[in-house]
């Protein structure tokens, strides 16, 4: 079993390698012909531009796409400089018509996506000509691998039951050197998806022919990220039937989030992009999704004709009205535990450092502090959108559509949810985007507190304050605290996961969507001494 | 302004001094010499096997003393002087006192055994005894294997702990099944097998001999009484109960049998002196109720109780119906109500069972012969609600009653099978009965809320 095991581990960090290290692989260099071809394509009118790039990249020299990338964006740089300069210096003659005549050269976008999208056209070598043998060699190696890895764990396990032995004794799981060097390895690759696409390029090409098969198109970065997703949940959701598989709840929820992942969020959107309608992810809703009002996806889904309108409609209604009201119902776990990608993620790929979340009270001020401010910034920006989508200004209360549609972009849809948000899980536990930044957590969790008929119940006096449900709870819920005083918990944060039930040795947790009164029961004494209360209370 | 000095920062005493900080602004010291801070000593456990680091077992934040005005004194009490009302440490200082509440727990049971003080041998309560488990067996190349004496809840503790490092435990019970003085035959079979399936070498009516030394001093192995078979090992576990921790109390004047003796006030023969938890023994027993009670809840109601009492609301500490709970490896259990076991019980005292036919399920409800007065129920596998039990034990309901609403009272976590319906069969088979299970009502769960 140790060397089933061990041979799926080797096997495993063969892909891994050779899929990391398809970055370097291939070359990238210009025909003439096929420059013109993709400056015609794009409609650029320099020719300054043409001129910049085919010295640049119209090359017999075998160019990584390092090199490449630099190239490419220096004869961006520099034409757009070129060009600038001419307006400036016709802005200064006030030679109004020489200097509108400029404005049609310079190009617009971000550096490494413009480079990214010249890569992609003309990347050479084994990855773009063996597309299936790379992906086997990477995707399959290392789906393999993990699964010879984790399988073996129904009989390493043991008995059915909570196996948490050592998760505080090994490197990964207790903040070692592993882990620091999977937060490493996480953050350095959303940095790259986000924000230098053409350093991944590579591997786009490997998922050309599925691309192809399910949307008609070549792959893209976020392809990419998308079928890497599914892959990780699959198989780390594999590992999470086997180690509680004695817990009927831990398996159907499971199965829902994945299900919801791989249909919902992958292959509904790419099997409506291949019939030309807008891909959607049905259960995503904003706030979370924040560019559903954004004008461009407005007016996507209004040239859409009666498709783009349903989702517009869905879209509203979600919000509006399905979310509050599955949350009075369920609590907000439905969507959080059940549904939710993000939620999806954090419960599989993040379920072995869930034990890192920070109970300190420190920690629940900040998370009350940060993640309202993230949700009165989506709400910010969105009343500013679409004021301006609909006066057909810029600008809202002196605060420019763009600007802070690019900052949030930024801030929270790239760094929190991304590159912190999941970047960080090995250090500070899975839900970290959950518990500090996600705005329709913060949403979810106003009507849970507020309005709904779930809580956790503790079962009367028999919590022995051992500490396994404050440890284990992702959120960084203090659960021991209201279980010691065998007070129902009715918290906001909570994404009812149902760990806290399942690591308590006593049974003392259940989650429950009861009666809507007596859910908040402050408790003067517990269960167990007989005292007349309410003579205790009238002595008070 | 009054000065109340607790000996002792367990559930017992740390219970005590939050309550009676909720009620006055007292001067409170708690004195302890085992660590400074209030842990969960249950979840020591949990710290070895890898699950828990030990700030996880601590439920408050060390700024949480300061912040209630606690005072926390790190030392070791060695005799009181009742008449100056002064508490002597070990370093010789003194603490005075207006009040004192003696909360000093239990310590393992030794029966004079040859070798029981030797190195690497222990029992499970203490830190210091974690702190001796992972220098003598932090691996199963250190330690090839383990010994452990006594057949109690803390004994199969310890041996889930030793058998998540993957050390070879041979467990020695005394009794022909385990637990058995306790649990019906049906359970204690249950858990024998489990024990087994954890590759846990369990030896029952088996008692240990002596303990052997090697030549540095130190545990080679253990001689079994019955056989004379010495069985080689590095560490040795001595779980064979519990008792109080009241030695430092010998040369004082407060009264003490095994436990430090309290009357229904918890008050000692001493005034301004009271004793709570492990360390106190009830002069005369409460109901079915041992005279001395080594349990978590007890300890925190006695502490409850005491502030009550020193807050100047003089309470009666008045234990309500029995209920506990453990875990034997992977077999969650509680009680509710008193079930006991073939060797104990009375005539009147009728058991019915049921259990699963594959699964590690099973559940005994109790009941009076005669009355058909619902007694108790033990459940292994199935999680049961306390308020539901707590109520309709303190109302005496019929175990009819109890069967046809049984699944008011499951606890299970949502979407795990319930079997009400096939315990309910099995009743009315045995005894001839028609009862009709009601389903689950959130009416009559939340009726007292």
């Amino acid at each position: 079993m140790k060397f089933i095991k061990y041979l799926g581990l080797t096997l495993f960090l063969i892909g891994f390698g050779i899929f990391n290290s398809a970055i370097f692989f291939g070359n990238f260099q210009v025909s003439q012909q096929e420059l013109e071809a993709y400056i015609s394509e794009k409609g650029y009118k320099s020719e300054y531009l043409k001129k910049a790039l085919s010295d640049a990249i119209v090359t017999d020299e075998q160019l990584s796409i390092f090199e490449f990338s630099s190239r490419v964006r220096t004869a961006f740089e520099t034409s757009n400089n070129y060009h600038n300069k001419l307006i400036s210096k016709y802005d200064s003659e006030k030679n109004w018509d020489k200097k509108n005549e400029q404005f049609q050269y310079t190009v617009f976008g971000k550096p490494h996506s413009l480079s990214y999208n010249l890569a992609k056209k003309v990347g050479k070598g084994f990855l773009k000509n063996q597309p299936n043998l790379a992906w086997w060699l990477t995707f399959g190696l290392g789906i393999f691998g993990a699964l010879l890895f984790i399988l073996p764990n129904v009989i390493l396990l043991g008995k059915p039951g909570i196996k948490n032995d050592g998760i505080y004794l090994e490197s990964a799981t207790n903040r070692g050197w592993i882990a620091w060097l999977v937060l490493v390895y996480l953050v350095t690759f959303y940095l790259l998806l986000y924000f230098m696409p053409d350093y991944v390029v590579n591997w786009t090409f490997i998922f050309d022919p599925i691309s192809n098969f399910l949307n008609g198109g070549n792959a893209s970065q976020w392809f990419v990220y998308g079928f890497l997703y599914c892959v990780i949940m699959i198989v780390m959701g594999i590992r999470m039937y086997i180690k509680y598989r004695h817990n009927k709840y831990q398996i159907v929820r499971t199965t829902s989030v994945l299900f919801f992942q791989i249909v919902f969020a992958f292959l509904i959107p790419e099997i409506m992009t291949s019939l030309n309608m807008p891909g959607y992810d049905f259960k995503s809703a904003f706030p979370l999704d924040y560019d559903f009002f954004f004008e461009w996806n407005i007016k996507s889904l209004q040239s859409s004709g009666a498709i783009g309108v349903f989702i517009l409609v869905w879209g509203i209604i979600l919000t509006l009205i399905i979310v509050p009201v599955m949350v009075y119902f369920f609590g907000k776990r439905w969507y959080c535990s059940w549904v939710c990608g993000c939620g999806g993620l954090a419960e599989t790929l993040g379920d072995p450092y869930r034990q890192h979340s920070d109970k300190s009270l420190n920690a629940w001020k900040l998370e009350r502090w940060l993640i309202h401010s993230v949700l009165l910034f989506s709400l910010l920006m969105t009343v500013v959108t679409l004021y301006c989508y609909f006066s057909g200004t810029s600008s809202f209360i002196g605060i420019k559509s763009q600007w802070i549609k690019d900052a949030y972009s930024f801030l929270i849809g790239a760094w929190f949810a991304g590159v912190i948000g999941t970047g960080f899980y090995p250090i500070f536990g899975n839900r970290v985007w959950c518990r500090f930044g996600c705005p329709l957590a913060a949403y979810l969790g106003f009507v849970q507190r507020f309005k709904s008929r779930f809580r956790i119940t503790t079962n009367g006096g028999q919590c022995i304050s051992c500490g396994n449900c404050s440890t284990y709870c992702e959120q960084g819920i203090d659960v021991r605290a209201y279980a010691q005083k065998g007070e129902n918990i009715v918290r906001s944060s909570c994404v009812g996961c149902g760990i806290c039930s399942a690591v308590c040795p006593r049974g003392v947790l259940k989650l429950e969507n009861g009666p809507e009164k007596g859910r908040i029961n402050p408790t003067e004494i517990l269960l167990g001494n007989d005292v007349d209360l309410i003579k205790l209370l009238n002595n008070q | 302004m009054e000065h109340i000095v607790i000996i002792g920062n367990g559930i017992a005493g740390v219970t005590a001094a939050r309550h009676i900080r909720k009620k006055s602004d007292k001067k409170i010291t708690i004195i302890s010499a085992e660590h400074p801070y209030f842990f969960s000593r249950t979840a020591l456990m949990y710290v070895y096997m890898g699950h828990l680091k030990f700030e996880h077992t601590q439920p408050y934040e060390n700024w949480f003393w300061k912040k209630n005005k606690i005072d926390l004194h790190q030392g070791f009490v060695t005799n009181i002087d009742t008449d100056k009302k002064e508490l002597i440490l070990s370093d010789e200082t003194t603490i005075s006192y207006d009040k004192l509440i003696i909360a000093t727990g239990s310590k393992p049971n030794k029966f004079g055994w040859k070798g029981e003080d030797l190195p690497g041998v222990m029992g499970l309560y203490h830190k210091q005894d974690l702190e001796n488990l992972e220098k003598f067996a932090p691996n199963n190349e250190v330690c090839k294997r383990a010994v452990i004496v006594g057949g109690g809840l803390i004994g199969i503790e310890l041996a889930e702990m030793l058998r998540s490092r993957k050390i070879p435990v041979t467990f020695l019970v005394r009794e022909n099944s385990f637990w058995n003085g306790v649990l019906p035959a049906q359970e204690s079979e249950m858990i024998n097998k489990h024990i087994l399936e954890h590759h846990i070498d369990l030896r029952l009516n088996t008692n240990l001999k002596e303990i052997i030394a090697d030549e540095n001093g130190r545990v080679k192995s253990v001689i079994i009484d019955e056989t004379g078979e010495e069985i080689p090992c590095n560490i040795v576990g001595l779980t064979a109960g519990v008792s109080p921790n009241i030695d430092f109390l010998k040369n004082t004047n407060i009264a003490c049998n095994k436990g430090v003796l309290v009357n229904r006030f918890l008050e000692t023969n001493i005034p301004d002196i009271y004793a709570i938890g492990d360390c106190a023994e009830q002069q005369m027993a409460i109901g079915n109720r041992r005279n001395i009670e080594a349990v978590w809840y007890t300890g925190r109601m006695m502490g409850e109780t005491v502030a009550q009492s020193i807050c100047g609301k003089k309470t009666e500490y008045k234990p309500g119906n029995w209920f506990n709970s453990a875990k034997f490896l992977d077999i969650e259990y509680q009680t509710y109500g008193w079930v006991f076991s073939e060797k104990n019980k009375s005539d009147n005292e009728v058991h019915f069972q049921w259990q699963h036919a594959s699964e590690n399920k099973c559940i005994t409800i109790s009941f009076d012969k005669n009355s058909h007065e619902f007694l108790g129920i033990n459940t292994f596998g199935i999680r049961m609600r306390h308020e539901i039990f707590d109520r309709w034990l303190s109302e005496k309901k019929s175990v009819a009653f109890v069967l046809e609403f049984l699944a008011d009272a499951n606890f299970d976590p949502e979407f795990y099978n319930v079997h009400e319906a096939e315990i309910v069969a099995k009743f009315n088979q045995e005894m001839g009965t028609n009862i009709q299970l009601k389903k689950k009502s959130w009416k009559r769960i939340f009726s007292k809320v």
